[in-house]
């Protein structure tokens, strides 16, 4: 799935920080009772698995997660373009959304046009609030099961359950058939070109006819009851997989026999996406911008502007035609590396925008970045201005992906 | 370097976790007074590493006649991963002491170096901006970052031998 789960703790600085607020908790009755490290970090049921081979961890959004292992970063971020990595995304809010008014219950809290998804297909959306900014950015996935599974991040874990509470409670009062439960179960990313040769031998269900976006319940290398969804957040081909805590050391184990597979931190999945155009939540979208501003326009359903009827929708409708003075870009430079909260300047030096994501591309050996910037440098090839360490940095807007996605459309 | 300060920490914090570095390391730095010229005698350990004095921030100065050669420490260059681009400074450039003097770049974070001597840059090294990888393969050796004037050599004595910064090291990792 699109674990977009890198959420940004603390400013500058080290793990460190990251600790100190890393305490979010998750209120949500039924949520995994993870147990949690002496630093008062929360444990995926992969974390002894992890510090086994080599993981080194760190604190992030709460919990103690692998930002490499043994291979360096940019040798697993390449093994990952060219072979296939698993991440360890168990640390996501995973949930069901029960009940015959459960399309109904989840379009009050997010843009999607969900009735309108087939049976085990799945979609990219966005918990809006009524000022129209991104509460939450998150996977909905219309199963034929009789649910809606939905991963959303772990940094948002606390407001997203509390806000999908809230609602929930309105629509039992109003007489409405709907059933929340958060999800104990572990979550792994495969993902790379090499995912299907990995994972078809271990899957009766041909890989073939699973595209992206799509999910199916599925044994996996004898483990049963695992949900297998085609999706992912580093522009490769991949999946994501749902699996009972009990289970999922034995079916990483199994993953990573294959020579294809190696294990991939943070610090991989950070660039993966970056190359990949994909917003991390906390750094490239938040409360502050809105779907237009962030052009995510493509995720709010036709349905769904017609009607105008989701959080926030009269201030982001109009902004689809009338255009926002600001808006998200692809950076591209050479040189020192631009990093977040830095200025963007015209080519006069007047500041037009911010960086809100920025790193070196191992693929593309340039530095990639994403910023905010006035409506009127938004357009691909205007030459910009960075800043790197109080000197000024020429930039080009470029278009996103930087580097292209091999998303498995069948 | 400064790893424990100064990590322009990119999208996420992803660096491992370091403790801060303490003060009191400095005052485990052993007191032996160091000269240029100073016959190594510790026969068990590379004659290289007996030249090395470090800083808390991780740079390491070595000595050679009247030109000390600044690095990073093999600690910092593992804890930052994969350089990928040095800011170094210009030749002729003063600095004072732990005066931040260029920075170091990897994929996931930008780490400030500061200098571990007063004096002068007399010289940088240009292969890094080929091979910036070299301060992960060689930091002793082909990976050094700079050369300097030495104008202070007593401020040696407050930098921490090898045994010391082992120690140093030992401490952050416990």
């Amino acid at each position: 799935m699109w674990a977009r789960s890198l959420v940004r703790v603390g400013g500058s600085g080290l793990g460190l920080r990251a600790a100190r607020d890393g305490s979010a908790r998750v209120a949500g009755a039924g949520w995994r009772q993870a147990s949690t490290a002496e630093d008062g970090l929360r444990k995926t049921p992969l974390f002894d698995f992890h510090r086994e081979h080599g993981g080194r961890m760190v604190a992030f959004a709460g919990w103690s997660m692998p930002v490499q292992y043994k291979d360096s970063h940019i040798a697993s971020h390449m093994h990952t373009r060219e072979h296939c990595s698993i991440f360890d995304v168990s640390h996501m809010l995973q949930s069901k959304v029960h009940g015959r008014d459960r399309v109904k219950f989840m379009e009050s809290l997010v843009v999607a046009d969900i009735a309108e998804l087939k049976d085990n297909q799945g979609t990219l959306s966005l918990f809006t609030n009524e000022a129209g900014g991104v509460i939450d950015d998150l996977i909905v996935t219309k199963t034929d099961q009789g649910y809606l599974y939905v991963v959303s991040n772990a940094g948002c874990a606390e407001k997203d359950s509390a806000h999908m509470k809230a609602r929930l409670a309105e629509f039992k009062a109003a007489g409405f058939d709907v059933d929340l439960e958060f999800l104990d179960e572990a979550l792994i990313a495969l993902q790379g070109p090499s995912m299907v040769r990995v994972l078809q031998e271990g899957l009766r269900e041909d890989l073939s006819k699973l595209t992206f976006m799509t999910s199916h319940l599925a044994t996996v290398f004898g483990v049963p009851d695992c949900r297998v969804t085609r999706c992912g957040y580093t522009g490769e081909d991949g999946v994501e997989i749902s699996v009972p805590q009990t289970r999922v050391v034995e079916l990483t184990e199994k993953l990573l026999a294959h020579s294809e597979v190696k294990l991939a931190g943070l610090g991989a999945r950070d660039s993966l996406r970056l190359e990949a155009g994909l917003c991390l939540y906390g750094n490239d979208i938040d409360e502050t911008t809105t779907p237009v501003e962030a052009t995510l326009v493509w995720t709010i359903g036709k349905r769904r502007r017609q009607n105008r009827d989701f959080p926030g929708a009269e201030i982001i409708v109009p902004q689809i035609k009338a255009k926002t003075a600001r808006k998200r870009v692809g950076l591209v430079s050479t040189g020192p590396p631009v990093r977040q909260h830095t200025p963007v300047f015209s080519p006069d030096g007047k500041v037009i925008g911010e960086v809100t994501s920025g790193c070196p591309s191992p693929c593309l050996k340039k530095n990639i970045a994403m910023a905010y910037v006035d409506a009127a440098f938004a357009k691909n090839g205007t030459p910009i201005q960075v800043e790197v360490r109080k000197k000024t940095v020429p930039a080009t807007v470029s278009k996103m992906p930087f580097v292209p996605t091999k998303y498995y459309s069948g | 370097m400064a790893l424990g300060a100064a990590l322009r920490c990119l999208s996420v914090n992803l660096l491992p976790r370091l403790p801060p570095l303490s003060p009191a390391a400095q005052a485990g730095a052993t007191r032996l007074l160091w000269r240029s010229g100073c016959p190594r005698t510790l026969s068990s350990t590379p004659k290289l590493w007996t030249a090395l004095r470090f800083t808390d921030k991780h740079e390491w100065v070595r000595v050679e006649g009247d030109v000390g050669t600044v690095g990073i420490s093999s600690y910092a260059q593992d804890a930052l991963g994969d350089v990928v681009y040095c800011g170094l400074p210009e030749v002729g450039q003063r600095l004072e002491q732990m005066e931040e003097f260029g920075a170091l770049e990897s994929v996931k974070a930008a780490s400030e170096l500061y200098s571990p001597l007063t004096g002068e840059v007399t010289e940088i090294n240009t292969e890094l901006a080929e091979n910036p990888g070299l301060v992960n393969k060689a930091c002793y050796a082909a990976g050094w970052l700079i050369k300097m004037t030495i104008e202070k050599p007593e401020e040696l004595d407050g930098l921490m031998d090898q045994a010391a910064y082992d120690r140093f090291i030992k401490s952050l990792e416990e």
